[in-house]
């Protein structure tokens, strides 16, 4: 069998209650569910490469990126981070922030996401939605080896929200980026067909 | 007595650019390091940053005098050189360069660490090594508050006084700056008109300076926020 698409044997401290996270999934895409403030995001940034309070394995597409003698520092894992509220780098346009580490062209991938009309604005003249699919674009114009995405749609109205998704899971699949990504509303990972994993007290297993 | 006004105002404007110019590279490192390293005796360099501020200037000065003077090392090595410091514009420019040194330093600094750390974790996300993300990241989104640390460090060049005296002397065309001869103005008989001129000109270089600052401080702010 081919290597997972993820493997995470982690343990990480939260607020003193330890979270055990034993995740192996092959799967394309990959839905990480469950209540907010249960570690989601801690766990996504602990697959970027963010957080150092993760004790355990992370293994990526049979690349080791973290265990006990190794730690691969985030700008090596060329993951697309796409965290909720987007962080568009506010000193440059639109076009800046897809160019910023574009690997490819980001012509395709602004009509894509619908923001070419926006190229030339500052992350300060744009909605929320905006900002979100702006922030989607710069991570798909990295071209990842891994997409992260934190929420990734709840500035967007629903029915934006899974056109916006059927078109990501769509490039992502034409381009064989694999997925990871946490929501609260589970509706989100239909169009990925993601295999769904939940986070609850204490663990995380999968659906 | 022999006091040239013009002179004045030049010397101290000279000193003050040499300041800000020279600290510029050190007091953005040091910043950083303060703002976002994790070391070991981060707190020892902030004291040894701070303590110009709170040593007397004159005390600082004896220190620069015993650094710099031509009977140290690093003085005598300077002066084989052809860069003597003592008495001269260069002992001037390094007295306003140390004293003004800590408000350079935590201007800088408190402009690095209003920049969201996030920014930086995005970009090393996709892929842009720290050093890059330093140079397109942090600093362009501190720019402003950078060069609002700039302004001040060359306002506080500007008016220099006491560390200036000891090591740079009080020598009319080569260091007498404003500050320096507003006070050998002191020892002359009656009212001199040059004081006015002198502390006229002190006063509105200080208040642009203050007013760049103040308009630089607001642009930074602005500039760190996404729905203003």
């Amino acid at each position: 069998m081919a290597d997972p698409t993820l493997h995470l044997g982690v343990t990480l401290a939260l607020g003193g209650r330890p979270l055990v996270v034993d995740l192996t999934s092959h799967a394309a895409a990959i839905g990480l569910v469950g209540p907010s403030g249960a570690g989601k995001s801690t766990l996504l940034r602990v697959v970027a490469g963010l957080e150092r309070r993760a004790v355990g394995v992370v293994a990526c597409a049979g690349e080791l990126w973290q265990d006990a003698a190794t730690f691969v520092p985030t700008h090596r894992r060329n993951v697309g981070w796409v965290p909720q509220d987007g962080l568009l780098f506010p000193h440059l346009t639109v076009r800046e922030n897809l160019a910023y580490a574009a690997r490819i062209d980001l012509a395709p991938i602004a009509a894509l996401l619908g923001v070419t009309p926006l190229l030339d604005r500052r992350p300060r003249h744009l909605s929320g939605g905006e900002r979100q699919r702006v922030a989607l674009g710069r991570a798909l114009c990295a071209a990842p080896r891994l997409l992260l995405l934190d929420e990734p749609f709840s500035a967007l109205d629903r029915s934006l929200r899974a056109r916006l998704a059927a078109d990501v899971a769509g490039w992502a699949r034409d381009h064989a980026v694999p997925i990871l990504l946490v929501t609260h509303d589970e509706r989100d990972l239909v169009p990925f067909a993601a295999e769904v994993w939940e986070i609850g007290e204490g663990g995380v297993v999968r659906r | 007595m022999i006091l040239d006004v013009t002179s004045a105002v030049r010397l101290s404007l000279v000193v003050g650019v040499a300041a800000a110019a020279l600290g510029l590279v050190p007091a953005t490192g040091v910043a950083w390091l303060l703002a976002r390293g994790t070391f070991r005796g981060k707190s020892v360099l902030s004291a040894v940053v701070l303590a110009p501020l709170v040593l007397p200037p004159v005390v600082t000065g004896l220190l620069l005098l015993r650094v710099f003077g031509r009977s140290s090392p690093f003085g005598g090595a300077l002066d084989a050189i052809g860069l003597p410091v003592p008495f001269t514009l260069l002992g001037a420019v390094i007295a306003a360069l140390v004293v003004g040194f800590p408000v350079y330093v935590m201007t800088i600094r408190g402009a690095i660490e209003a920049v969201d750390r996030r920014y930086e974790e995005v970009s090393r996300s996709l892929g842009v090594p720290p050093a890059r993300t330093v140079w397109r990241v942090t600093l362009p989104l501190a720019f402003p508050g950078i060069a609002a640390g700039v302004v001040l460090a060359f306002a506080r060049g500007l008016g220099e006084f006491g560390a200036t005296a000891i090591i740079a002397g009080n020598m009319e065309g080569r260091t007498r700056t404003i500050a320096l001869a507003v006070y050998a103005l002191l020892d002359a008989p009656g009212d001199d008109p040059r004081s006015a001129w002198l502390v006229g000109a002190s006063a509105a270089l200080a208040f642009a300076a203050l007013v760049g600052f103040e308009a630089l401080t607001r642009w930074q702010r602005r500039r760190l926020e996404l729905d203003g």
